[in-house]
């Protein structure tokens, strides 16, 4: 764990700069993928870009709402660098519908836009794992393991560590996926059937789960739920794209 | 826009996993083991019940409970974090000569101001070790702060709080269990206010 990493005077935030760099790497890598599926890098890259603002300005706008009383005696505390007066729930949905609403606009085709950013939130997911091996969030539950770490007063699962190998694995995995053949929709489905997977087995070695219904893990309920979602998807998808494949057939035929 | 072949014809379509992914019978079957292992999977790695809350371990994060430090104060007397248990407690790491720290101090003494009487009670540790006991006396008196300065000679809470960068604030809860943790500064009052209200507001 190394959160802050200290160059002379300057203390760095590591795992917020890792993050950022994560977004940038991923926007990136989304930038370069846009033309494989038909699209311009350019409209991904901007897609990307307001998605990042709008989230910041939904969190920071969802926090003072609930503190209305404070914010309104100072309003100058909206423009705050302080990550902590963020609020994460209201910051993805302002996100996602400005993202939807621009996409919309712009009429991109829905599946072959997902593809396009499978590869880039695969990376994505690998430095949100490095960001938390520096920092020590999401960590693991204690265990008597060899390798166990210390951490945050116990010798605990290094969760951090599983997250990040998986996320490697789900990104060579999806790099894989492209370079065979495909159909609209298989990449994004299969990075997220992936994804919801490797969440599903992960949580069981962290220590910091939201538990519901007594005692199971809503993290894994949830990707439970994501998982069924994506085979279901790719099932679809793959019956749409069959039958394209078979009519082109009959009709050259 | 010039799309993808939807499916590349002949015996590399029949021979691909999405030829296998179209077909009813065998999706199901892969879509069924799929959630049945996912589901035996999450029972299995129930959070058994015996499992004690993290409020109880002490470590200087999320959640945890605050550690226990014992202190003597600028000008004389003693503190305990563990004494102000049932108050809602801040724990401000600082130094004289550290720039961000000194900006967020009157916002501090205006919360503390503010919300003294409804419970908020702030630990301003001076790192001591790293700093002098007249410049924190004459920095004390120059921002006027009327809240508790205990001093860390000998930078043992410092260690214990794994303080990495100046300042850190820890804000805790009245059962002594940390609720927000922010490294570096400065915070701004609206930071602070905010955090306090919500705590205040929980009984």
């Amino acid at each position: 764990m190394l959160p802050i990493l200290q160059v002379g005077p300057l203390a760095i935030q590591l795992p917020g700069l890792l993050l950022l760099a994560g977004v940038w790497v991923g926007s990136a890598v989304i930038e370069r993928e846009a033309p494989k599926h038909g699209l311009s890098g350019a409209t991904l890259g901007s897609l990307v870009f307001y998605g990042l603002v709008a989230g910041l300005l939904g969190a920071r706008l969802g926090y003072a709402l609930r503190y209305w009383s404070v914010y309104a005696e100072d309003p100058l505390g909206l423009i705050s660098l302080n990550p902590l007066t963020l609020s994460a729930a209201e910051g993805a949905a302002a996100a996602f519908l400005v993202s939807l609403v621009l996409a919309r606009r712009q009429r991109l085709p829905t599946w072959p836009t997902l593809d396009a950013f499978a590869p880039g939130l695969a990376v994505f997911a690998v430095f949100a794992a490095l960001a938390n091996l520096s920092s020590g969030d999401a960590f693991g539950a204690p265990t008597s393991l060899p390798w166990a770490i210390d951490l945050w007063g116990a010798a605990r699962h290094p969760s951090q560590v599983y997250a990040l190998l998986l996320a490697l694995a789900v990104f060579i995995a999806v790099r894989r996926f492209a370079l065979g053949p495909t159909f609209p929709g298989f990449l994004f489905l299969a990075w997220l059937a992936m994804t919801a997977a490797s969440r599903l087995f992960l949580e069981a070695f962290r220590g910091d789960s939201v538990i519901v219904l007594g005692s199971l893990r809503a993290a894994q309920l949830i990707s439970l739920v994501v998982l069924g979602a994506a085979l279901l998807g790719l099932n679809q998808r793959a019956r749409v794209a069959q039958k394209g494949a078979e009519g082109k057939a009959g009709d050259s035929g | 826009m010039r799309k993808r072949d939807a499916i590349p014809r002949g015996e590399a379509g029949r021979s691909s996993y999405f030829a296998w992914l179209a077909d009813q019978r065998r999706w199901r079957a892969l879509a069924a083991v799929t959630m049945a292992v996912g589901l035996v999977w999450t029972v299995v790695s129930a959070v058994p019940q015996e499992a004690g809350p993290r409020g109880s371990t002490a470590a200087p994060r999320e959640g945890f409970s605050a550690p226990d430090f014992r202190l003597t104060l600028l000008g004389g007397g003693e503190v305990a974090l563990s004494e102000l248990r049932g108050q809602v407690v801040i724990v401000n790491l600082w130094a004289s000569w550290c720039p961000p720290c000194r900006a967020e101090m009157p916002a501090l003494q205006e919360v503390y101001e503010a919300y003294g009487d409804r419970g908020l009670e702030i630990l301003a540790v001076n790192t001591t070790y790293q700093d002098s006991q007249a410049a924190a006396a004459r920095f004390v008196e120059e921002y006027g702060l009327t809240f508790p300065v205990p001093l860390d000679q000998t930078g043992e809470v410092s260690r214990r709080y794994l303080l990495r960068a100046l300042p850190t604030s820890f804000f805790i809860d009245r059962d002594g269990v940390i609720r927000n943790v922010v490294i570096g500064g400065p915070m701004s009052k609206t930071t602070i206010q905010t955090t306090v209200e919500s705590l205040l507001r929980d009984e």
